[in-house]
């Protein structure tokens, strides 16, 4: 599969020892590669495998699931979307109000932080202030603070403020605990701008806002959308926050799968098309925006 | 609560939010010159500074706080929950499984990514073969273990029932009898510990890539014209040229693999001695009501970190220095 021939080789098709010389080397190197793309293809199959049983099962009626292997699918293939229809309904075992709420939460959750974080990424990257390299410390150092140390603070301040059983709990904790990270990333984007360009808006009387509106923002696109990606992701995937700050009403996707993986381990019809429902909104977003992912992966982005 | 009330609500607080913020930016306008930077500065930091004080410093220290109370968090018990931490079997067990896991997975999900991303490289279809093993990454580690829930799902061995679980069928095919994967400490930890590694690979896989396509072609190239074979290549030229992206990859899966909670949660609940700190966290301070242990496991994944991520920046040091 691999092309690993070295053009050097090609350069002196006529000497003869050259060839001779050339001529093993090379069989051993199509041989390596041979075994090379067969341990490719074994790990890629390894790694794809659990999840399309999951997917198949998913499609399978409910007694055919809990009785036979997924596998015997494609020697009596059963197709039927009843599972799904059961878990976007709002019966028993339903998840389709979760999955509501995993929007509602998620929206929010990545423009307040990142809209935040991009006004104290540009005071941080261009204006000139006292203490200003201290608190850009404190704030790059506060993203090595595990959340599990400010949840039962935080909910005993929600509820002093009234806010438990709302969805503000769980929109403050993701905007909070995003905003280093975001803050941290998108300083390090707006370094990279030309001096001369945010000199030059200034030299023609531009003001912070009309600064951070003309010049920056059309400049850090990519880097808003790397961010959000994340951000994204991060909420859409969270548990923890979910567990500790939703409750019955508020509860995402996640909280509901967690919860009926534990109380009913064996109800896979509901398991393999609730975790399908939830999986394949994260998945369509970083395969339509796979481009920024990877670079703001590469750029330091990952959060713990 | 209907739908149209929840996206109402959502609605509301996004434009509350835009209102904060236009608020700010008119507060800024007013300014003009040099020397409103002071002023600008104060403004657009404000709600971010209020946010983080707030949400994170004054939380994590009265977290640290708390671990010096008892259960009930009302009186003083000195050091005790970290001794119980450190003493008491149930606890040490979960530190013992912390320690597999932090172990474990850095390193094999870091040497899967590696072979992988070599393996791949400059293949046909490299974009594609990296997406399979890049997806579960955006999955959520509750989706992902429901996956491997399934793959161990296990069914008594008897005449009638079939394996729907895919590892206990291989192993009837195979010739042997099913196994309770999830439920026979130790090894049930080791099989929690196969999704974070299935997870993570991907990450070391991407970052591992784009580094070793970063190596000059003419070290690649001096180096085969002397022969070396591709083991060698990649003992002598791949893994030191990209040495700092290794220790990038495995202290950043280290210190994912200590918060781990969502795995553990959900495919056993800690039982069968799986617990980790990060789920013990959460059992003690949510189920079994001791805030006191809750907060020193807390404070306990707090000090853990640190010496990673300082080790991290460290070696980025370094690497610019150079």
């Amino acid at each position: 599969m691999t092309t690993t021939t070295p053009p050097a080789s090609e350069l002196t098709p006529g000497s003869t020892i050259e060839a001779l010389v050339q001529a093993p080397a090379k069989a051993r190197e199509r041989l390596t590669s041979r075994w090379a793309s067969l341990a490719a293809v074994f790990i890629a199959v390894l790694w794809t495998l659990p999840t399309f049983g999951l997917a198949v099962s998913s499609l399978r009626p409910e007694l055919a699931i809990k009785t036979t292997g997924w596998w015997t699918f494609f020697s009596n293939p059963q197709v039927t979307l009843d599972n799904y229809r059961a878990v976007l309904g709002n019966g028993s075992g339903g998840l389709g109000g979760n999955f509501i709420n995993s929007f509602v939460i998620v929206i929010p959750s990545v423009v307040i932080p990142i809209s935040l974080a991009a006004l104290a990424a540009y005071t941080f990257a261009w204006i000139e202030f006292r203490g200003r390299n201290l608190l850009f410390i404190v704030i790059f150092a506060l993203q090595i603070v595990p959340i599990q140390v400010t949840l039962i603070p935080l909910l005993s301040l929600y509820v002093t403020a009234h806010l438990d059983g709302t969805f503000w709990p769980i929109w403050l904790s993701h905007s909070i605990f995003g905003l280093p990270l975001a803050i941290f990333l998108l300083h390090n984007f707006m370094r990279e701008i030309p001096r001369e360009l945010i000199e030059a808006a200034r030299m023609d009387g531009a003001g912070h806002v009309q600064i951070f509106f003309r010049v920056l923002l059309p400049l850090l696109t990519p880097a808003l959308a790397a961010i959000g990606i994340f951000q994204f992701l991060w909420v859409w995937n969270d548990l923890l926050v979910a567990l500790t700050f939703a409750g019955q009403p508020t509860a995402p996707m996640t909280a509901a799968l967690s919860a009926l993986s534990g109380t009913r381990g064996t109800a896979w019809h509901l398991l393999s098309a609730g975790a399908f429902v939830a999986i394949i909104v994260p998945v369509a977003v970083f395969l339509s925006l796979q481009r920024y992912f990877v670079r703001g992966l590469l750029a330091g982005g990952l959060k713990g | 609560m209907t739908t149209s009330q929840k996206f109402t609500q959502m609605g509301a607080a996004v434009l509350l939010f835009l209102a904060v913020v236009g608020v700010i930016l008119f507060v800024a306008t007013r300014f003009s010159g040099r020397k409103a930077d002071r002023a600008v500065a104060t403004v657009f930091l404000l709600p971010t500074v209020v946010m983080v004080a707030l949400g994170l410093v004054y939380p994590g220290a009265k977290t640290i706080y708390q671990s010096f109370f008892d259960a009930a968090g009302s009186s003083f018990v000195g050091f005790d929950n970290y001794a119980t931490i450190f003493t008491s079997s149930d606890q040490v067990t979960v530190l013992r499984n912390t320690v597999l896991w932090v172990v474990v997975t850095p390193f094999v999900a870091t040497a899967i990514g590696l072979v992988y991303a070599i393996l791949i490289d400059r293949a046909r279809l490299e974009s594609f073969a990296k997406a399979l093993i890049f997806l579960p990454m955006s999955i959520s580690f509750v989706g992902a273990s429901i996956i491997w829930k399934f793959v161990y799902e296990y069914r008594p061995n008897e005449q009638d029932i079939q394996q729907i679980g895919l590892l206990n069928q291989v192993l009837v095919w195979l010739g042997g009898s099913p196994q309770q994967w999830l439920v026979n400490p130790p090894w049930n930890t080791f099989f929690l510990i196969v999704v974070m590694i299935w997870i993570q690979a991907g990450f070391a896989m991407t970052v591992l890539s784009a580094a070793i396509k970063a190596i000059p072609e003419d070290i690649v190239e001096a180096a085969r014209l002397d022969g070396v074979g591709a083991l060698g290549m990649f003992r002598f030229v791949t893994v030191p040229s990209i040495r700092p992206a290794l220790v990038v990859v495995l202290t950043t899966i280290g210190i994912g693999t200590l918060k781990v909670f969502d795995i553990v949660r959900t495919m056993t609940g800690g039982q069968f001695d799986t617990s980790v700190v990060a789920n013990e966290f959460y059992s003690q301070s949510f189920r079994s009501a001791n805030q006191g242990l809750g907060a020193a496991l807390a404070v306990l994944l707090f000090v853990l970190v640190i010496p990673i991520v300082a080790y991290n920046i460290r070696q980025l040091r370094s690497t610019e220095a150079r």
